[in-house]
C-alpha cells in the first residue's frame, strides 16, 4: 500500500472485468485523441497562413464524411453501451446462497452485522471466495457504501433497503469509503474491508463469538416490541403467523401478491398499512422512529429464520 | 437624427444613471461582464482554497466544516453565477443582436430585469456564504439539506431561485429576438452558428429552469414548514429530489458548453480562412444535444437506487448524447483542411477547447459505461470529467470569445503577445490541475473529501502545483485587458476580417448597432481564397 499508485488493485475477478473494459475504453480513447490531434497539428502545420501547401478543394462533399463518422461513432457507442449493460446486469443478479450480512450507515460510522451476531464498526470481514450479500441501511442521510478494490458502490438512502453482493477472490485489507457527502465527517466514514481465506475467518468468527446469532437476538427483540403478542399463536389480536412466511408470496389486501423479502418485512414494520396481507385489519401501529435499523436488521434476521427456507436460499 | 459620426454605444450617455437605467443590450452586456468577472473571482478564490487544503492528506487551512463549506461555495458560485449567465449574457447579449442586423433584443427593459434579478440572487447567495455559509453542497442532497445542514441554506436557494428568472427571462428574450428581429435575407440558414447555438441554450433555459425554482422551493417548503416531501422522515422520497435537481442540472450542462461551441465555430473558419465544414451538421447537433440532453439525466443516479431498466435506458441515451459532440468535433477539425491558418489569441483558445473538450467527452463515454460508473462515480474522476467539459470546455470558449469579440466591445486591440502566452498558460495549467484527477478517481479517490489516505498525496499534489499556473493563466487577461481599455491600439471594424455582420458595425459599435438595416446576401463564413466575402454587399 506504500508509494504512489497509479492503478487500483484488484481484489476480485469482477474488478478484472471492470478494469479490462476500462482498458478497452482507454484504448478507444488514445486512438480518437491520438487522431484528433494528429490532425489538428497536421492541419494547422501544413495549411498555416504562410504555407504554399496545395489548396484545390478536392475534398467538398460533406455528407460523405458526416454520414461515414457519424455511422462509426453511432456503432462504437452502441457496442460500449451494450458491453457495459452486461456486466452491470452482473451486479443486478446476487447468487441464491450467499452469506448475507447486515451493514448500517450513520453519520459518520459504518456498522456491520453478521449472522452469527458478530458485529463491528468501520471494518468489515469477509471470507474469500464465498458470495457475500449485503443488505444495506442508512439512519439518517444518504451515505454511500464504496470498496475501490472491489469496484462496487451503492448509495444507501434512508427508509429502504439497498443490496449488493460481491465475492471478493483475493485476501488483503481494502479501502472502504463513503461516497456520498454526508456531512463534517464525511472523509472519516470508512475504515477497511478485510478479505481473509475461509479458515482464518472461521478463526475469526469465533474469536468474536460467543454472542447470539442475529436472529436470535431478533427473537428477543419480537418479545420485547410486543410482536409476539398478536404474531404469536393465542395473541389477542387476529394477526398473520409468520413461520414459513419469508420468501414466499404473500397475498395483500387490494389483491395484489408480493415476495416477503428483506424490504417488505422491513417496510411492513415501519409502515404496516403501506402493504396489508389479504384478510387482515390494518390495526398494526407503526414502529418508524421507535426500532433502529440496526435492531430492525435483527428483526428481518429473525423473520427470515423461521421462514420455509433456513439456509437463506429460495430468493 | 443627427449623432456625430464617431459616437459609439460607449460615449453616447454618461454618468452612472445612463448605465444604471440602460436598455441598450451592449451596455447591459459590460454589466453582465462586470457581474460575473467578481462571481469568477470569488469562485476562484474558493477552488484555491480548495487546493491549497489538499495538499496534505489531513486538514490544512482549517476544520472539515469550513472545507464543507469552501467546496460548496465554489460549486454554488461557479455554476449559477458564473457558467451558466457567462457567454449568453455576456456575449450573447452583446453580439446576437449586431449578427443578426437587429438595433437590440426583442425585449429591452426584460433585460434590463434580468440583469438585476441577477444581480440581486447573486447578492442574496453572497449574503449567505458571507455570513458563514452552508454545508449542501452545490447537489442540495436529500434529506440532507432538510434536516442536517448547517448554515444559510435557505438563503443561499432563494438566492438562486431569483437568478433562475434572470435565466428564464434572458432565454425567452433571445428565443423572440432570434425569431422576429433578423435582417432581411437572414434567413435560418444563414444563421451564424453562435446564433444557432444560443437558441439551443435558450431552449433549455426556458424549460428547465423552471423545474430547478420547483425543486428548489419544495426543499424551502420542507425544511421550513414541515411539508413531507423528499426526506423519509416525513414520508417523501430522496431519490425524487435527485429526479428532479438532475432533470435541470445535466441540461444545465449543455447551457454551459452549447455555447462555448458556437463561440468555437465562429472561431474557427475565421482563423482557418475557410468555410465551416458540415454547418448544416453543426447546427443541427446543437439542436440535437439540446433535445436528446433532456433524456440523460439519470445517468447522476447509476449508484443511487434508480430502478435498473432506467440505469439501462439512461446508460444507452448517454452515449446517444455524445454522438452530435463528437460530430462538431470531426467538422472542426475537417475545417482546418485547405485553409490558410493563423495562430491569434482566440484561435489558441479554440484549439485548447478542442483538445479539452474531446477528453471531456472521451471520459464522458467511461461514466456512460454503467460498470465503470459504479467504479468512479462520486470520485475525483467525475470531478477531473465535468471540470474537462466546464472549465476545458465552456471556460476556454468564453475566454476565446471575449478576445475574438474584444476589439469590437471595446474599440481597442490586446496586446497579441500576452494573449497567447496567457492561453498557452492556462492550456498546461489546466492539463496539469485535472489531469492527475482522472488517475486520483480510478483509484478510487471519492470527491468532497477534506482528508484522504496518504497514498493519494502526490496526485493532489500535482494536481495543486498546476491549479496555480491556471490561476495565472485565468489572472493575466484581467490586467491586460485593463491595460487595453486604457492604452491599447485603436481597433478598425473588422480587425480579423471576418464575415458576420457584427464586423459591418463600427468598433465600438453606435447605440443602434446600425445606421441602415442591413440585408443579408449570403451565408456565413464564406472565404474565396482566404479573402472574407461578407454576409452583406457593401454599398
Amino acid at each position: 500500500m506504500n508509494g504512489t499508485p497509479i492503478w487500483p488493485i484488484e481484489a476480485s475477478r469482477y474488478a478484472g472485468r471492470v478494469d479490462f473494459l476500462f482498458g478497452s475504453l482507454l484504448l478507444i480513447s488514445v486512438l480518437t485523441m491520438g487522431l484528433v490531434v494528429f490532425l489538428l497539428a497536421l492541419f494547422a502545420t501544413k495549411y498555416r497562413h504562410s504555407s504554399k501547401a496545395i489548396r484545390d478543394g478536392s475534398t467538398i462533399k460533406t455528407w460523405r464524411f458526416e454520414v461515414a463518422w457519424t455511422a462509426v461513432t453511432l456503432l462504437v457507442f452502441v457496442g460500449l453501451a451494450v458491453w457495459g449493460a452486461d456486466l452491470y446486469l452482473r451486479l443486478y443478479n446476487p447468487p441464491s446462497d450467499a452469506l448475507q450480512i447486515f451493514v448500517v450507515g450513520k453519520q459518520w460510522m459504518w456498522k456491520a452485522q453478521h449472522p452469527g451476531g458478530q458485529a463491528e464498526i468501520n471494518e468489515l470481514h469477509v471470507p474469500a471466495g464465498q458470495d457475500i450479500r449485503l443488505v444495506l441501511a442508512s439512519q439518517d442521510v444518504i451515505h454511500s457504501f464504496y470498496v475501490p478494490a472491489l469496484r462496487i458502490k451503492q448509495d444507501v438512502v434512508p427508509g429502504r433497503y439497498e443490496t449488493m453482493w460481491f465475492r471478493a477472490d483475493r485476501p488483503g485489507r481494502y479501502h472502504l469509503f463513503c461516497a456520498e457527502y454526508c456531512g463534517t465527517d464525511h472523509a472519516h466514514m470508512g475504515g477497511w474491508v478485510t478479505v481473509m481465506n475461509p479458515r482464518e475467518y472461521a478463526d475469526w468468527l469465533r474469536q468474536q463469538g460467543g454472542q447470539q446469532t442475529l436472529a436470535m437476538q431478533g427473537q428477543t427483540l419480537f418479545r420485547r416490541y410486543g410482536c409476539s403478542g398478536c404474531h404469536n399463536p393465542g395473541g389477542t389480536v387476529r394477526a398473520p403467523q409468520l413461520e414459513g412466511v419469508f420468501g414466499s408470496p404473500v397475498p395483500l389486501s387490494d389483491g395484489s401478491v408480493v415476495i416477503a423479502d428483506d424490504r417488505y418485512v422491513r417496510d411492513s414494520i415501519l409502515n404496516p398499512k403501506g402493504q396489508v396481507a389479504a384478510g387482515y385489519a390494518p390495526v398494526m401501529p407503526t414502529f418508524a422512529g421507535q426500532v433502529s435499523e440496526d435492531d430492525l436488521a435483527k428483526l428481518v434476521a429473525y423473520i427470515e429464520s423461521i421462514g420455509p427456507t433456513k439456509a437463506g436460499g429460495g430468493r | 437624427m443627427s449623432r456625430p459620426p464617431n459616437e459609439s454605444y460607449l460615449s453616447a450617455k454618461i454618468g452612472i444613471r445612463s448605465w444604471l437605467l440602460t436598455t441598450d443590450h451592449k451596455r447591459i452586456a459590460l454589466l453582465y461582464f462586470a457581474a460575473i468577472t467578481g462571481f469568477f473571482a470569488i469562485g476562484g478564490f474558493a477552488a484555491t482554497l480548495i487546493r491549497y487544503e489538499l495538499i496534505t492528506p489531513g486538514p490544512t487551512l482549517g476544520s472539515p466544516d469550513f472545507y464543507n463549506r469552501l467546496f460548496t461555495m465554489h460549486g454554488v458560485i461557479m455554476v449559477w453565477f458564473f457558467l451558466i449567465p457567462s457567454i449568453p449574457a455576456t456575449m450573447g447579449n452583446f453580439i446576437i443582436p449586431l449578427m443578426i442586423g437587429a438595433r437590440d433584443l426583442a425585449f429591452p427593459r426584460l433585460n434590463l430585469l434580468s440583469w438585476y434579478l441577477f444581480v440581486i440572487g447573486g447578492l442574496i447567495t453572497l449574503t449567505a456564504l458571507l455570513l458563514g455559509g452552508l454545508d449542501t453542497g452545490w447537489t442540495f442532497y436529500e434529506p440532507y439539506s432538510t434536516f442536517y445542514a448547517t448554515g444559510y441554506v435557505i438563503l443561499a436557494i432563494t438566492g438562486i431561485v431569483v437568478a433562475g428568472f434572470s435565466s428564464i427571462l434572458t432565454g425567452l428574450n433571445f428565443i423572440v429576438t432570434i425569431h422576429k428581429l433578423r435582417a432581411p435575407g437572414m434567413t435560418w440558414y444563414r444563421l451564424p452558428v453562435f446564433v444557432w447555438s444560443t437558441y439551443a441554450t435558450s431552449l433549455i433555459l426556458v424549460l428547465a429552469t423552471p423545474v430547478l425554482a420547483m425543486t428548489l422551493l419544495m426543499l424551502i417548503a420542507e425544511r421550513v414548514l414541515g411539508v413531507g416531501i423528499f426526506s423519509p422522515q416525513l414520508g417523501g422520497d430522496p431519490i425524487l429530489f435527485q429526479h428532479m435537481f438532475w432533470f435541470y442540472s445535466h441540461p444545465a450542462v449543455y447551457i454551459m458548453i452549447l455555447p462555448s461551441m458556437g463561440v468555437i465555430s465562429e472561431i474557427v473558419p475565421v482563423f482557418a480562412r475557410k468555410q465551416l465544414f458540415g454547418y448544416t451538421f453543426v447546427v443541427w447537433c446543437s439542436i440535437a444535444i439540446a433535445a436528446i440532453g433532456f433524456l440523460v439525466w439519470g445517468h447522476h443516479m447509476f449508484v443511487a437506487g434508480q430502478a435498473l431498466y432506467a440505469s439501462l435506458a439512461f446508460s444507452f441515451l448517454s452515449y446517444l448524447v455524445a454522438v452530435p459532440s463528437a460530430i462538431k468535433v470531426f467538422n472542426w477539425t475537417a475545417t482546418l483542411h485547405e485553409g490558410w491558418i493563423r495562430f491569434d489569441a482566440p484561435m489558441l483558445y479554440a484549439f485548447g477547447f478542442i483538445g479539452l473538450f474531446t477528453m471531456g467527452g472521451l471520459t464522458g463515454l467511461f461514466l456512460a459505461a454503467l460498470p465503470i460508473d459504479v467504479h468512479v462515480t462520486d470520485t475525483y474522476f467525475v470531478v477531473a470529467h465535468f471540470h474537462y467539459i466546464m472549465v476545458g470546455g465552456a471556460v476556454m470558449g468564453y475566454f476565446a470569445g471575449l478576445h475574438y469579440w474584444w476589439p469590437k466591445i471595446t474599440g481597442r486591440r490586446y496586446p497579441e503577445y500576452w494573449a497567447r502566452f496567457a492561453a498557452i498558460l492556462a492550456f498546461f495549467g489546466f492539463n496539469l490541475t485535472f489531469f492527475p484527477q482522472f488517475i486520483l478517481g480510478y483509484l478510487g479517490m471519492p470527491r468532497r473529501y477534506q482528508s484522504y489516505p496518504p497514498e493519494f498525496q502526490v496526485w493532489h499534489v500535482l494536481s495543486s502545483a498546476g491549479a496555480s499556473i491556471l490561476a495565472v493563466g485565468y489572472a493575466l487577461p484581467l490586467f491586460y485587458f485593463l491595460w487595453s481599455i486604457l492604452k491599447g491600439e485603436r481597433a478598425p471594424a473588422n480587425p480579423w476580417q471576418a464575415t458576420g455582420l457584427e464586423w459591418t458595425s463600427r468598433s465600438p459599435p453606435p447605440p443602434n448597432n446600425f445606421d441602415v438595416t442591413p440585408t443579408v446576401v449570403r451565408p456565413p463564413y464564406q472565404y474565396q481564397r482566404g479573402d472574407p466575402c461578407p454576409q452583406v454587399d457593401s454599398d
